[in-house]
């Protein structure tokens, strides 16, 4: 092919970018927000172990681009930037696949593996080769009920039962009398889980909501139509942090009063709990699930520890978080870690 | 197989009833089967079964509100139809145009906070980058000559990786920063993302571009040469070089055109929800598609309307919301979307066939 023609096209972009230098110098830098406005936060840090190095697979079912799981991942790297862990980091959403991923990991002859059960029985036979490889294995995430029975070390996360329950408590002490429960992705065990935790201690009504959620304009209508059908609702409790503040939005279109609630945070909805958007947040802690099953493995091959000593999952969530504590939480959340 | 098959008799008669009036097999049929025979008036009677299904079940649809709820999910779907389905009648499709959505809105969005510059600034540079991912993918196909289903394959899957990573490397999150504090935002908001008050009734904008664009997209199909030049590259590109239609400029603007398209729905996204997250827009190609499809437009290329997709897409954002004001139980939400779909697109090829039979 000639290779005069490609190169003329690739000058779009580059010009592109030039004009917006140009734009910059010409003035258009904007005197509020951005990246200027945001405070340059000091990222946790504690040393540096004198271990020798050693390398640990984490291996979740994370689906690309979810701020969930960016947070876990980043409270594994913490970890592994303190016990000289090399970290090696793979995800895949369909079970198969990330039952290969660790399998590639048991390959690697890596010192260690944290994995996520949201499949357990997909992922049986590859834990069994990692124990008979003498790797050790932990839990997090999900998996609270099934860890033991693969096998596994240690786990690290919260009981989505238990969350939902905790959160149906908090309604009942809010006076709240129906609520609908959002599931952002139809079919994941986890958030339906939360649901079913929610009506088991909830006295009020409980329905659910599906909602397409890689199409925010799709999510943001369909609630709305949900509140114009049912005026009675007045929570909506989501599954996740973006979905709450599109909820608010949501809420005042179809006119509604309906309160909302989540689970799970991230930056932008601990300044709409301040402001009193939303009311509060159940948080599980992902940072600290990663960093626990990374930190974990370190302990057990530098000192012999268990957490949770073999019998008992280690729990993370969960954490309330709303009006009252919200400040504490929010600095920690602008740095993605919270 | 069967599809094709039935299919048939249906590309030859819309650009034979639609720009040239004086072709002599539809001049001796009756008006009413030549009504019938245009591609939307199917989906158009398919759309008013599933308005009036839905009026009778769930009488919340029966409020203005309501309306303006299921018009504004429609409209978010229907103004990226009207550009897929117009490349679906120039004879290619687009695989990537949802990922597209979010590399636009992720473009405007990052740049603009990065840079700390006013957001009118990520707001033009993203349009030069989705008409460049456009442009791209119109040029490969060109080039090459490789089906686009292959090409668009490939850059969704590269723009859902990029969107991923680069967001990943500049924020140091997987969503971007909210930029709702930021010169220019209210002004950009005004224009892609405001509301009206009609009557007491909260009124989307994007409702009234998706109409503008329609009756533009119609104009332009059925009274200007490039409408011509569209339908004869979707039907056979070589006999239409033959004639001195531009195949490569034809082909190579419409795919620009669905960047066009996914920049406006970005732009729209950024200043409705202030942040965009990188995983977003994944499976929306899909319904973009099947809106232009049950629009009757084509698979095959060569025969569509520009109408005919905004009733595609309106009858998806009816389904999608006449579900839930009816208050049923939400698991059966895709199975029933399905079904109502399925049925709408056998209306429209049975009053197809029917209207054609002579």
């Amino acid at each position: 092919m000639d290779s005069s023609s490609p190169r003329s096209r690739r000058i779009a972009p580059v010009v592109a970018m030039a004009a917006a230098v140009a734009l910059t110098l010409a003035g258009c830098s904007s005197s509020s927000g951005g990246k200027k406005a945001e405070e340059s936060a000091d990222g946790a840090s504690a040393g540096k172990a004198s271990t020798p190095q050693m390398t640990v697979a984490l291996v979740t079912h994370q689906s690309p681009g979810d701020t969930f799981w960016d947070i876990v991942r980043k409270g594994a790297e913490a970890a592994a930037a303190k016990d000289n862990v090399k970290l090696i980091y793979s995800a895949d959403p369909n079970a198969g696949n990330q039952s290969n991923l660790v399998q590639n990991a048991i390959d690697q002859k890596v010192d260690g593996i944290a994995i996520t059960l949201a499949k357990p029985d997909a992922l049986k036979g590859v834990v069994a080769k990692a124990k008979a490889a003498n790797i050790p294995v932990v839990g997090l995430n999900s998996g609270v009920s099934e860890w033991q029975k693969l096998g596994l070390m240690e786990f690290f996360g919260q009981d989505e039962t238990v969350a939902g329950e905790a959160l149906g408590k908090r309604l009942n002490e809010e006076g709240a009398k129906k609520a609908v429960c959002v599931i952002q992705e139809q079919g994941n065990i986890g958030l339906t889980q939360r649901c079913d935790g929610v009506k088991k201690t909830f006295s009020g009504t409980t329905e659910v909501l599906n909602v397409n959620g890689t199409d925010m304009p799709s999510v943001k209508s369909t609630i709305t139509a949900k509140l114009t059908q049912d005026k009675s609702i007045d929570y909506v409790v989501t599954l996740g942090a973006p979905f709450a503040l599109t909820a608010v939005q949501s809420a005042s279109d179809a006119g509604s009063k309906a309160k909302i609630a989540t689970f799970d945070l991230n930056k932008d909805l601990t300044g709409a709990i301040s402001k009193g958007t939303i009311q509060f947040a159940v948080d599980q802690q992902p940072y600290l699930q990663g960093y626990l099953a990374i930190d974990s493995l370190w302990l057990y091959k530098n000192n012999g520890n268990y957490m949770g000593g073999g019998e008992a999952p280690v729990l993370t969530g969960p954490a309330f978080v709303d009006k009252t504590n919200v400040d504490k939480v929010a600095a920690f959340a602008a740095k993605g870690t919270r | 197989m069967s599809m094709t098959h039935h299919a048939e008799p249906a590309v030859t008669t819309p650009p034979a009833s639609g720009p040239r009036k004086t072709d002599g097999r539809t001049a001796e049929r009756p008006l009413a089967l030549r009504v019938l025979a245009r591609p939307e008036v199917g989906v158009f009677l398919g759309a008013v079964a599933v308005y009036v299904f839905f009026l009778i079940t769930a009488p919340p649809v029966r409020e203005a509100g309501s309306m303006a709820n299921i018009l504004y999910q429609s409209s978010t779907i229907g103004i990226m139809a009207l550009p897929v389905a117009l490349l679906m009648i120039g004879g290619e499709f687009d695989l990537s145009s949802g990922v597209a959505v979010i590399t636009s809105a992720l473009t405007a969005s990052m740049l603009a906070y990065q840079l700390s510059m006013n957001v009118w600034v990520g707001v033009v540079v993203a349009l030069a980058v989705s008409l460049a991912i456009g442009f791209f993918n119109g040029w490969m196909v060109m080039k090459t000559g490789l089906p686009s289903f292959l090409i668009t394959l490939g850059t969704f899957l590269i723009l859902q990786g990029v969107n991923l990573a680069v967001t990943k490397l500049v924020t140091t999150n997987v969503a971007t920063d909210d930029i709702s504090d930021m010169d220019g935002f209210d002004q950009a908001k005004k224009i892609f993302a405001s509301s009206f008050d009609i009557g007491g009734v909260e009124v989307k904008i994007t409702i009234f571009y998706w109409l503008a664009f329609a009756a533009l997209a119609t104009w332009v199909l059925l009274r200007t040469r490039y409408g011509n030049w569209i339908f004869a590259v979707g039907g056979n590109k070589e006999s239409a070089r033959a004639v001195g239609v531009p195949v490569n400029f034809t082909k190579i603007s419409l795919f620009m055109l669905v960047g066009f398209g996914a920049w406006f729905i970005g732009m729209h996204q950024l200043f409705t929800f202030n942040t965009v997250q990188s995983g977003e827009g994944v499976g929306q190609e899909l319904i973009y598609i099947s809106a232009a499809v049950i629009g009757g437009c084509l698979l095959t290329g060569g025969a569509g309307s520009a109408i005919g997709p905004v009733f595609g897409a309106f009858m998806f954002g009816m389904v999608q919301q006449g579900i839930v004001y009816a208050g049923w139980n939400p698991d059966w939400f895709k199975a029933f979307l399905g079904v109502m779909l399925l049925g709408a697109v056998l209306i429209n090829l049975w009053v197809s066939r029917t209207a054609t039979r002579r």
